[in-house]
């Protein structure tokens, strides 16, 4: 499958998601977005070293995963898609830093190991939280979680209106590359002169697009000023869930709790 | 290559943040006082239309390798500086939200990097100047090449200086820009030449979309001058108070100064921090095991060359132990809420 059309059908899997009628869908969308940024600056405020102390957080992942019926696969793949990057910066680390840090037994722990396994924990919560963001919440009501925390208007009507012609486009555009293949004898692989004709004619278009959008929008009588129109209350439900993953996330922080329930156990066999 | 939160630090990450949320309001303050009302749609679908483009790659021939459009340039020539960024902002927060493509605390350095670069400082100093009324293919091709380049190499630096201050990674800072300042320098001349070949196909279709926006108001020297002023001053600012918030907490920062200080963890600013050891020390069930490991190891080892506190073998163990247990936990807890969620 080509990318342009994996990505759209991505696109539109999440939104689907979204969709549904569960617990997690139901919370107020500024709740579940300012749980997700505490989430994100917690676990990206651990030492360096810190593997322990942050794995109590994966507790978040796993609950909102199940209460809000997403299904992992597709969630994994998209996290093993965006991984290459991290990965490849962070596998320096072994290699530079050789710091003997901790012994298990007779075996020497180098610093640069534990960091590396600490930035793929911080990899995979921080991506996690977001793709789960979107997935119980959707663009919608993230854009206006976004406008009650004073992000200015201009970025979130850009925002909805982008993410509205993203679809159209991005069919456009798979056809046109479509009619390019089938006609071909290159086969996948544009060429550099008929990746400008090509994107050259679809800006064209797109711009004509825009011109018609715009008269559309005056024969409906656009003053311009845009009004967003969205009521959602704050329950007490919503309320519970902030301040309840909150101090969870500032317990998890301040107290290394696996160490806790190790030397319960410990203390437990003796 | 966007930024990932697995290797930000909340300070850094604040800090652009900080900058970023500068940069938007200015931007759409400006761009208010714009009277141009197609400019709102055509920024929508021009935004997507970046979008879209990203995933056409194109083969670059002689080296079987692809590439494709970054956006940048192109949008702040056919939109203005303003409408450019904050195009450009939707587009990466679109991309870190469905994509995972960078994570939503470096979404703040990857939208200075990819937007304050591109828009406020390689289209108005070099593109605009060399270009300008008088669209030739050459002149065109040269601005658009140098422009590419130079925002590129300025973002290339931006996620290095970001990566090296956050503290996670350990790549040395000098060898990290040896990486990146190169490839983005063939990135950057590759940006420039499909920039230049679509807005030259513009210039010959249809030339009046261009001549719009280079009619435009100029930069003015004084305003880009207080503009960056108060951007460093506020970055400053939140950095310093973020990484003094994020060194209050008992472990790390502190215990790494109290090795090459061989000062006292205890002696630790008042306040906040004082308040949560009284109360760790009150909750925790062995009070004394972590704080006098931690008072010898720093008096023990305040000559060691390492930067890192050795972590207790005796706690290492239970950490292990208890950690293995928490995953434990986690996965029961994801299977019962499974079966639950199917009995219901």
């Amino acid at each position: 499958m080509i990318k342009i059309e994996s990505n759209w059908l991505d696109l539109r899997y999440l939104d689907d998601l979204a969709a549904q009628d569960t617990a997690i869908c139901r919370i107020n969308p500024c709740v579940k977005l300012l749980t997700t940024l505490i989430l994100i600056l917690v676990v990206t405020s651990f030492p360096k070293y810190e593997i322990a102390g942050i794995l109590p957080l994966l507790f978040y992942p796993i609950i909102l995963m199940n209460l809000g019926a997403l299904p992992a696969k597709p969630l994994l793949k998209r996290l093993l898609l965006a991984a290459p990057f991290v990965i490849c910066i962070g596998i320096f680390n072994p290699l530079l830093d050789h710091t003997p840090v901790t012994q298990i037994g007779t075996f020497s722990i180098s610093g640069g190991w534990l960091s590396f396994i600490s930035i793929t924990l911080r990899f995979i919560l921080t991506v996690l939280a977001a793709l789960i963001l979107v997935a119980t919440t959707g663009i919608d009501a993230i854009c206006f979680a976004l406008l009650r925390l004073y992000v200015p208007k201009v970025l979130v009507v850009q925002l909805l209106f982008m993410y509205r012609y993203i679809h159209v486009l991005l069919e456009e555009f798979l056809r046109t590359i479509q009619a390019y293949t089938l006609r071909s004898f290159h086969g996948e692989g544009l060429r550099f002169k008929v990746w400008g004709a090509l994107v050259g004619q679809l800006l064209m278009r797109t711009i004509d697009r825009a011109q018609r959008i715009y008269q559309a929008m005056l024969c409906r009588g656009f003053d311009g000023e845009f009004r967003l129109i969205r009521t959602s209350r704050l329950r007490s439900q919503d309320m519970m869930y902030l301040l309840g993953w909150s101090a969870f996330f500032l317990a998890a922080r301040l107290y290394n709790i696996p160490e806790f329930l190790g030397m319960l156990l410990m203390g437990g066999f003796r | 290559m966007h930024m990932a939160d697995a290797l930000i630090s909340p300070a850094v990450g604040g800090a652009m943040w900080a900058a970023t949320a500068g940069l938007v309001s200015y931007s759409a303050k400006k761009l208010q006082k714009d009277l141009d009302e197609r400019k709102v749609p055509l920024m929508g679908v021009l935004g997507a239309f970046v979008f879209a483009t990203q995933m056409i790659n194109f083969t670059i021939p002689g080296t079987g390798s692809s590439g494709h459009l970054g956006g940048g340039l192109l949008l702040a020539i056919l939109l203005g500086p303003y409408a450019a960024f904050l195009t450009i902002a939707s587009i990466l927060t679109i991309q870190a939200l469905f994509f995972a493509d960078g994570g939503l605390l470096a979404l703040g350095a990857n939208i200075f990097n990819l937007g304050f670069f591109p828009c406020f400082i390689a289209y108005p100093l070099l593109y605009k100047p060399l270009v300008g009324e008088k669209c030739s293919q050459s002149r065109i091709f040269l601005g658009a090449i140098l422009a590419a380049i130079i925002g590129l190499q300025l973002g290339a630096l931006g996620v290095v200086l970001e990566t090296f201050f956050s503290g996670i990674s350990e790549l040395p800072f000098t060898a990290f820009l040896i990486l990146m300042q190169p490839i983005h320098l063939a990135i950057g001349i590759v940006e420039g030449l499909i920039t230049a070949t679509v807005v030259w196909f513009i210039q010959k279709e249809s030339p009046e979309i261009l001549q719009r926006v280079a009619a435009s108001q100029p930069f003015g020297n004084i305003s880009m001058k207080r503009l960056l002023t108060g951007l460093l001053f506020v970055a400053i600012v939140t950095a310093g108070s973020l990484s003094w918030f994020a060194s209050e907490y008992p472990d790390g920062l502190e215990w790494s100064i109290a090795k090459t200080s061989g000062e006292e963890e205890l002696a630790a600013p008042a306040g906040i921090h004082s308040v949560f050891t009284e109360i760790q020390e009150k909750i925790a069930f062995l009070p004394d095991y972590n704080f006098k490991q931690t008072e010898e190891t720093a008096t023990a080892e305040s000559q060691a060359s390492s930067s890192w506190p050795a972590v207790d073998s005796g706690t290492s163990v239970a950490g292990i132990t208890g950690s293995l247990f928490t995953l434990l936990l986690a996965g029961l807890i994801g299977k019962g809420l499974q079966v639950a969620a199917k009995r219901l």
